[in-house]
C-alpha cells in the first residue's frame, strides 16, 4: 500500500503553512489515505477491468449491448444529489442518451485492488463534485473518443468525419449510423487516448450538466424498496444492540450476563472493547430489550464531574486569557479601537450540536479467519475499510466494504468510522456469523462527534463618521482537529476553528476589509467528542461575525446592507452574492406591519452565500420566520434543481440549530437523548425559501454546506431589527425575545 | 403466534406481545420500507396505516393488534408507486436521503384520505414527521399536487384495496 500525500482543502488543514494533509484511519489503523488525481493511471490501466453486464470502456463508463450507460460513482450519496450531478458531468462529455444512464458504486476494495483508480472516495467538505469534476468529465470524454474510434475503425473512415449525439454515432457522408452499445466491445479493447488530446467542453455549452434534471435515485425512495444499511438481510444474520459508557473517557467495568442470557432470542453478550458491551440476539428488538435489562457497572473516571457550566467556565477563561493564537493581525486593532470615537463590544456563544441523522448508526459485519466484510452507510468507504482492517487485524486486501446510500450523513459518517470499528469488534467474537449492529436513537444521541462548542468576544471601533477603524475578535472553544487528530495541533494554532475568517481567497475568505484586524483562537478542549457537522465551523463563525457586524452597523446608524457594502469593496464576489440576495428579497422596500428583515453573508467550501430573513416577533415573544431568500455562487451549477434542494435543506438544518439545537452536558454525559429533548424543525416552522443561484463559471465551489451558515445570522439580525435587542446566545429556545 | 392483516394478506408472526409493531414488520415480516427513527413516536419514520389511520408503529405493541385490524405499509400503498402522493413526490423530486420519506408519504396519504383539499394550515397540522434533510418545502408542494392529481380521478385510498386500481 502506497501512501499518497497531496494538497488538501483549507478547511481541514491545521495551519496555513502545513498544506500537506493525510487522513489516517481512526485510532491508529494501518492505512493512511490521501488523495491522488487518478486520471493518468486510470487511463493507463490495463487488464483489471471489471464487468457490469457490458464492456468497461474505462473506470467511469460501462456500456451494455442495449445501450445502457453505467456511470461509476465513487462518492457517497447521502441525499445531497452528488450521484446525479456526477453522472450528468460524465454523460455531458460522453454525449450519451441521458434516458439510458444508470449508476453503480465501486467498492473500496475494488478501488484498492485497482490502485485507487477512482481516487478519493470520501464524501465530505462539500467536495463530492468540486474535487472530482475534472477527472470524471475527462473520463467521459475519453470514453467518447474510444467509442468514436471504434466506429471509425469498423467503417474504415477518419474519426474526424463522425458525429455523435445521444449515444448515436453518425457518418454523414455514407449515411451510416450505429450506437454506443454496438461498438462498446470494440471500444473497450482500444488503447486509451492521450490525455493531452482530451479537451473538455466549455460549461456554457453544456446540454445535460447545468440543467435541473431529475434525480436518478428517487423511485426506490417512494415505495419502500430502497435498501439502506439498516435494512440489510443476510442468511443466518444475528442482531446486536450496543451500549457505550455514557461518560466520555469512562470505561466498562463489568456486567452480569446471567440476568439476560435466558431472555428470548438472546445468543451472546460480548464486551466490545474497554468501554462498551453488546447483546446479540435473533432480532434487534430482543437484543435491545435484553441490553436494557443488563446490569452494567461503568467506571466514569474523572469526567463525571464535567457539566455545561464547567465547560462554559473553561471557554470563558479562554476568552479572557492573556494570550491566544493570532491567525490574523493586520495593523493594530487593539490600539485603533482604544482610540476610536465609539466602541462596540459583545460576547457570543453557541452550543454542542448532534448530527441526528434519521438513520441511526449501524453496520453489518461478517468476520472470518481470513476475510472481513461490512455493509454500511459511510461517507468514507476507504476509512471504513481501514477501520475493518484495523479492528480485525486482517490485511486491507482481505477486507471489503459494501457501501449503502446513507440515511443522512451531515459529517457524522465521515472519517472516524467508529461504528464500523465497533461492529467489527462484535463480529469477530462470532466468526462467520453475519451480525447487524444497530444503535438506538438514544445511543446515537449519546455518542456523536458533536459540533464543537465555542464562545466569541468581539470589539470594534468607529470613527466620528461611523467608519470602522478596527475589529478585534477571539474565538474560544474546542478544536475538531485536536480531537480527531488528522495532524497534530501545535500550540493551539488551529486555523480550521477560524473557518470563514481567512485572508486567503478561494476557500473560506472573510469578505470584509478592516483597516486594523486581529483574529484569534484560544483552543479550549473538553472531554466531549467533536467532529465536522454539516457546514462545520462556518456555522458559529458566521453567527459571530455577521451578528456583530449588524451591531456595529446599528452603532453607526447605518443600514446593515449599506454598511456591509462599504466594507466589501475589495471582495467583489462576496458583494455580488450579497447584492443578489438583497435584490431578490426587495431589501429596503416596505414590509407588512410587524415583519422585519435581517441580512448576512459568508464564505465556505469555496462558495459565496448570502441570506435575507423575514421574521416577526409577537408581543408574547413568539418568533415566526416567514421567508428566507438565499443567494449562492458555487462557481459551476451542475444541477440547479438539486442546488435549490440543498439550499432548502440547509435552511431546515440551520433553523433547527437556531431555534432548538443544543446538547448539554450533565455528569459528564450529553443529557439530550431523543427527538423529544433534541427538537428538530418541523413543517409548521419551515419558512418559504427562495434560492438564487448566481454561478460565475470561473471556479468550482461546494453546495451541500455553504448556505447553512447564513441562516442563523440573517434570522438573528431580523430579530434584532424587530425587538431592538441583539441575540448573542443560541439556541433561541433559551432566549426571551421580549 | 399472532395473525396480522398486512397489505391485504394475513400473516402469522411470532413475537413477544410487547414488541412494537414496527419491529414485527421489519424483522418478522421482512418489510423494511417502514423505518426506525426514534422509537418514541416523535419522528414518524415508522408511520403506517392502521384501519386507515396514520399510526406510528414504533409505539404500538403487536399484542394490541387484532386479527381484524388492517395494516398498510409503504409497500402496500399502491402498485408501482401509482398513488397520487407517490406520483407528486416523484414529480417534484421530494426525497433527498429518502430515509424518512416512507413515513412522510404514508402521513400525506392519510391526510388526503380524510381531507382531499388540505390548506397549508391543514398540512402543517397533519405533517409532523421529521425530515433531517429538510425537504419540507417540497413536501408541502407535493401534498398540494397530490390533492390535484387525486381530483383528476386518481384514487387516494391508502389501502391495499387500491393495489390494482391505479396504473399510470
Amino acid at each position: 500500500m502506497t501512501t499518497t500525500i497531496a494538497k488538501a482543502p483549507r478547511s481541514q488543514v491545521a495551519s496555513p503553512s502545513r498544506r500537506k494533509f493525510i487522513i489516517s484511519s481512526a485510532a491508529g489503523g494501518g492505512l493512511m489515505l490521501g488523495w491522488s488525481l487518478p486520471f493518468e493511471s486510470a487511463l493507463a490501466e490495463t487488464g483489471t477491468k471489471i464487468g457490469a453486464g457490458g464492456p468497461e470502456i474505462n473506470a467511469w463508463v460501462v456500456i451494455r449491448p442495449d445501450d445502457t450507460v453505467v456511470v461509476r460513482i465513487a462518492r457517497s450519496e447521502m441525499g445531497q444529489g452528488t450521484l446525479t450531478g456526477l453522472a450528468q458531468l460524465v454523460a455531458e462529455e460522453l454525449e450519451c442518451d441521458w434516458k439510458k444512464v444508470t449508476t453503480e458504486s465501486p467498492t473500496p476494495g475494488q478501488n484498492l485492488a485497482r490502485d485507487r483508480i477512482w481516487g478519493d472516495m470520501s464524501t465530505g467538505g462539500s467536495r463530492g463534485i468540486r474535487t472530482s469534476h475534472d477527472y470524471v468529465r475527462r473520463g467521459g470524454a475519453a470514453a467518447r473518443m474510444m467509442l468514436l474510434q471504434a466506429a471509425a475503425d469498423q467503417w474504415k473512415v477518419p474519426v474526424s468525419e463522425l458525429t455523435v449525439s445521444d449515444s448515436v454515432i453518425t457518418h454523414a457522408a455514407s449515411k451510416r449510423k450505429t450506437t454506443y452499445g454496438k461498438v462498446a466491445a470494440a471500444a473497450a479493447r482500444l488503447p486509451a487516448p492521450d490525455t493531452k488530446a482530451i479537451t473538455l467542453k466549455d460549461p456554457r455549452t453544456w446540454k445535460l450538466a447545468g440543467k435541473p434534471l431529475k434525480r436518478l435515485d428517487t423511485s426506490a425512495k417512494l415505495d419502500g424498496s430502497k435498501v439502506y444499511a439498516i435494512d440489510v438481510k443476510l442468511p443466518g444474520m444475528l442482531l446486536a444492540a450496543v451500549k457505550d459508557c455514557p461518560v466520555y473517557g469512562g470505561k466498562l467495568t463489568s456486567y452480569d450476563e446471567s440476568k439476560v442470557i435466558g431472555m428470548p432470542g438472546v445468543k451472546k453478550v460480548v464486551r466490545v472493547n474497554d468501554r462498551a458491551v453488546a447483546v446479540i440476539a435473533d432480532t434487534w428488538w430482543r437484543a435491545k430489550t435484553a441490553l436494557a435489562a443488563l446490569p452494567i457497572v461503568w467506571d466514569d473516571a474523572a469526567n463525571a464531574s464535567k457539566s455545561s457550566a464547567t465547560i462554559a467556565e473553561h471557554l470563558t477563561e479562554g476568552l479572557n486569557a492573556q494570550t491566544a493564537y493570532a491567525m490574523r493581525n493586520e495593523g493594530d486593532a487593539i490600539a485603533a479601537i482604544a482610540g476610536a470615537a465609539k466602541k462596540v463590544e459583545a460576547v457570543y456563544s453557541t452550543p454542542f450540536l448532534a448530527h441526528a441523522t434519521m438513520e441511526p448508526m449501524n453496520c453489518t459485519v461478517r468476520v472470518t479467519a481470513d476475510k472481513a466484510e461490512c455493509w454500511v452507510a459511510t461517507q468514507a468507504g476507504e476509512a471504513a475499510l481501514a477501520a475493518l482492517s484495523g479492528e480485525t487485524g486482517l490485511a486491507l486486501k482481505q477486507c471489503e466494504v459494501y457501501k449503502h446510500d446513507l440515511g443522512g450523513g451531515f459529517g457524522r459518517r465521515g472519517g472516524a468510522q467508529d461504528y464500523v470499528r465497533q461492529a467489527a469488534a462484535i463480529g469477530k467474537q462470532m466468526p462467520g456469523v453475519p451480525i447487524k449492529m444497530i444503535w438506538s436513537r438514544e445511543e446515537d444521541m449519546a455518542h456523536d462527534f458533536y459540533r464543537p462548542i465555542s464562545q466569541c468576544k468581539l470589539s470594534a471601533g468607529l470613527d466620528a463618521e461611523g467608519k470602522v477603524v478596527g475589529l478585534n475578535m477571539r474565538v474560544s472553544g474546542q478544536s475538531i482537529n485536536a480531537f480527531l487528530n488528522p495532524v497534530p495541533v501545535v500550540e493551539g494554532k488551529d486555523d480550521r476553528q477560524l473557518q470563514g475568517y481567512y485572508a486567503d481567497p478561494g476557500d473560506a475568505q472573510l469578505g470584509y476589509t478592516f483597516p486594523n484586524l486581529r483574529v484569534e483562537y484560544a483552543m479550549r478542549n473538553t472531554h466531549v467528542p467533536v467532529g465536522p457537522w454539516r457546514g462545520v465551523n462556518t456555522n458559529q463563525n458566521a453567527v459571530y461575525m455577521e451578528c456583530f457586524i449588524d451591531e456595529v452597523a446599528r452603532a453607526a446608524n447605518a443600514d446593515p446592507l449599506v454598511f456591509r457594502r462599504a466594507l466589501m469593496q475589495k471582495h467583489p464576489k462576496h458583494l455580488a452574492v450579497l447584492n443578489a440576495a438583497a435584490e431578490k428579497a426587495d431589501w429596503g422596500k416596505p414590509l407588512p406591519p410587524g415583519v422585519f428583515r435581517g441580512i448576512a453573508q459568508f464564505m465556505g467550501y469555496g462558495s459565496y452565500s448570502a441570506a435575507v430573513a423575514e421574521v416577526s416577533v409577537s408581543s408574547a415573544g413568539e418568533l415566526k420566520v416567514h421567508r428566507l431568500v438565499l443567494a449562492l455562487n458555487c462557481g459551476h451549477a451542475v444541477n440547479p434543481g438539486q442546488i435549490a434542494a440543498q439550499v432548502e435543506g440547509s435552511v431546515a438544518y440551520g433553523l433547527t440549530a437556531t431555534l432548538y439545537g443544543e446538547c448539554t452536558v450533565e455528569n459528564g454525559r450529553v443529557k439530550e437523548s431523543n427527538f423529544d429533548t433534541y427538537r428538530i424543525l418541523k413543517m409548521v416552522e419551515m419558512p418559504k425559501v427562495e434560492t438564487v443561484v448566481v454561478p460565475t463559471y470561473d471556479f468550482w465551489g461546494g453546495v451541500g454546506e455553504p448556505t447553512i451558515c447564513v441562516v442563523a445570522p440573517s434570522v438573528l439580525n431580523a430579530i434584532h431589527a424587530a425587538t431592538g435587542k441583539p441575540v448573542r446566545s443560541l439556541p433561541l429556545k433559551n432566549v426571551k425575545l421580549v | 403466534m399472532a395473525k396480522l392483516n398486512i397489505n391485504g394478506k394475513v400473516r402469522d408472526v411470532t413475537a413477544e406481545a410487547d414488541t412494537p409493531l414496527l419491529w414485527v414488520i421489519r424483522e418478522q415480516l421482512g418489510m423494511t420500507g417502514t423505518k426506525y427513527g426514534c422509537g418514541v413516536a416523535q419522528c414518524g419514520a415508522c408511520s403506517v396505516h392502521l384501519n386507515g389511520q396514520v399510526t406510528r408503529s414504533c409505539s404500538i405493541p403487536v399484542g394490541a393488534i387484532k386479527p381484524s385490524d388492517k395494516i398498510v405499509t409503504i409497500e402496500g400503498l399502491s402498485a408501482k408507486s401509482a398513488h397520487p402522493v407517490q406520483q407528486a413526490w416523484a414529480a417534484l423530486d421530494v426525497p433527498q436521503c429518502g430515509y424518512c420519506q416512507s413515513g412522510q408519504i404514508m402521513a400525506a396519504a392519510g391526510l388526503l384520505k380524510s381531507n382531499p383539499n388540505p390548506s397549508d394550515k391543514d398540512i402543517d397540522d397533519a405533517m409532523t414527521n421529521i425530515c433531517r434533510c429538510g425537504t419540507y418545502q417540497r413536501i408541502r408542494a407535493a401534498v398540494h399536487m397530490a390533492a390535484d392529481l387525486a381530483k383528476k380521478g386518481r384514487p387516494v385510498a391508502g389501502t391495499a384495496d387500491s393495489l390494482t386500481a391505479e396504473q399510470v
